[in-house]
């Protein structure tokens, strides 16, 4: 039983002193903000606090744009990360990059650019006003939209560099066992990319809970159809801090409960 | 003469403050009661609502006293307020409100009794063309109408939602914006049919944004106080500038820029 190898020893040993100090200066910065939320929290009136309609209708419609948004990400981002990793085109680099752009863009500037497109006077937004009746500003579809633009990176990004590291062969084997495109995909190449897949989709999803630029920017602000968590936060946060701090800690239990609860397929993954 | 950034705003402070002794010297020494004596350089802290007819008030009086420079510290009026109390070496406060002035006469910063200056009111604002044909206040009750305000833990929102319950009318709110730039801002670019917001603010877009009059009987005045501070490097180009700017011929600049007179 005892294998006294080189690398069981490595293991065991001591880590290198400045990697430790360093190491908790990085943690520190995670948790010290936290512990300001939790500090300044006024644990009796929580109940109270938690109970009030501004709180429920922003934890109600974040939790369903954000998983909408994340569903539509799945549908459309998955089918675009294959395409990024399988199909050899012209400007495939340059489009890697417009798909990581949401990632840089101030949030804010991406609920600008929106609305210049799909807003009731954008580009394609007018046109579809007129056609259909349908504006997309001021609406939760535009939470919606707003989420899935800023958010839906992650799932791309993270499906299409595991479809680029996954080892073709055991593909290339089920077709000549006689498995189908249709069939490879389903039984072969998605439960291999599984653990990146749910990696993707956890951290597109978390991203869309946070989002605040621009859904304020193209979806305005309205309880019960576009305040979402974080801009009931941002309102309360001028007037009433209890209120701030009250739904602040819901972001922060809900989030920290899903992330916990996918932590296995996460390192998996990473 | 001129608006600075916000980076620049706390050096300029400083710089003030480095040349205060010496200015304040200068002044002395020159000591005689004539306009065109005046010597040294003047620091305004004024609202940010008040950024363009201050810019003008400053050049004119800059003209009429060839020895003084006026300098602008441009911020929000509690911003500003605070700056005083933490010892900021500023010759004149204009506040957009009244609260902020009341807070630094009750810390004994103002210099003698701030004077209301200049009155704002609120005003519908519609995207340029009026494309939902926007009469007034009542409009704001149509669900079927995309409208905005302020939300109301800002002036804007608060001065808006008074406005509304003045005039009888619950209105169909489809989205509270963060602060009146961004009510602007979505009304100007034809998003939101309506919006409340401050007269001046419209009158600031050069036509970008409409403006539809809300009747006086329901409308809220906003008041702007000017005072010279206690702790004043130059107390005497100070009064001189406050009584500028309640002159006549301020009063006139102001009216300009859609400000009324007290």
């Amino acid at each position: 039983m005892t294998h006294n190898s080189p690398e069981r020893r490595r293991r065991g040993a001591r880590p290198p002193l400045v990697l430790v100090i360093l190491g908790c200066l990085g943690l520190a910065l995670f948790i010290i903000p936290l512990a300001g939320l939790l500090a300044r929290t006024p644990w009796s009136e929580l109940p109270r606090l938690l109970g009030g309609d501004l709180v429920t209708d922003a934890l109600r419609l974040s939790l369903a744009t954000s998983l909408l948004a994340t569903l539509i990400a799945a549908v459309i981002g998955v089918p675009l990360a294959w395409l990024m990793a399988r199909v050899e085109f012209p400007g495939r680099s340059l489009i890697r990059a417009v798909v990581t752009l949401p990632l840089v863009l101030p949030p804010v500037v991406g609920g600008a650019a929106l609305l210049f497109a799909l807003g009731r006077r954008g580009l394609i937004g007018e046109p579809l006003a007129d056609l259909t009746g349908l504006v997309l500003p001021f609406s939760t579809s535009g939470v919606v939209l707003a989420n899935t633009f800023v958010a839906m990176p992650f799932l791309v990004i993270t499906v299409e560099a595991a479809l680029r590291n996954l080892d073709h062969r055991y593909e290339a084997a089920a077709a000549t066992l006689g498995a189908g495109r249709w069939t490879v995909l389903r039984r072969v190449t998605l439960p291999m990319i599984g653990p990146s897949l749910v990696a993707g989709l956890t951290l597109t999803w978390a991203r869309a809970l946070g989002e605040f630029g621009a859904t304020i920017t193209f979806a305005g602000n309205l309880q019960g159809r576009t305040q979402t968590l974080p801009l009931a936060v941002f309102v309360a946060v001028e007037s009433d801090r209890d209120t701030a701090v009250a739904l602040s800690l819901v972001m922060v239990a809900v989030s920290l409960g899903v992330l916990v609860l996918l932590r296995e397929r996460w390192w998996k993954a990473l | 003469m001129s608006s600075r950034r916000p980076a620049l705003i706390a050096l300029a402070v400083v710089l003030v403050a480095a040349c205060g002794g010496a200015r304040g010297g200068d002044t002395a020494g020159t000591g005689t009661a004539t306009g065109s004596s005046l010597q040294g350089e003047l620091l305004v802290s004024a609202a940010a609502s008040l950024a363009d007819v201050f810019a003008e008030l400053g050049s004119e009086f800059e003209m009429a006293h060839p020895g003084v420079e006026v300098q602008l510290n441009l911020g929000s009026s509690a911003s500003l307020r605070q700056q005083v109390l933490e010892g900021a070496p500023v010759d004149v406060f204009a506040s957009a409100d009244t609260a902020n002035m009341a807070r630094l006469v009750d810390a004994g910063e103002a210099a003698g009794e701030p004077v209301t200056f200049a009155r704002n009111r609120m005003e519908i604002a519609v995207p340029a063309g009026n494309p939902a044909g926007i009469t007034g206040l009542v409009d704001f009750a149509d669900p079927g109408l995309l409208v905005g305000l302020c939300a109301e833990q800002v002036p804007c929102g608060t001065y808006a939602r008074e406005v509304l319950s003045n005039a009888g009318v619950t209105p169909s709110v489809d989205s509270n914006e963060p602060d009146a730039r961004a009510l602007l801002t979505k009304v100007e670019a034809g998003e939101l049919d309506a919006g409340i917001t401050y007269l001046t603010d419209v009158l600031s877009t050069g036509g970008g944004v409409e403006g539809i009059a809300i009747p006086e009987e329901v409308n809220v005045l906003a008041d702007y106080p000017i005072a010279t501070l206690a702790g004043a490097p130059n107390p005497e180009i100070a009064a001189r500038f406050v009584d500028y700017v309640l002159s006549g011929e301020g009063q006139a600049i102001l009216d300009g820029y859609g400000f009324s007179s007290p």
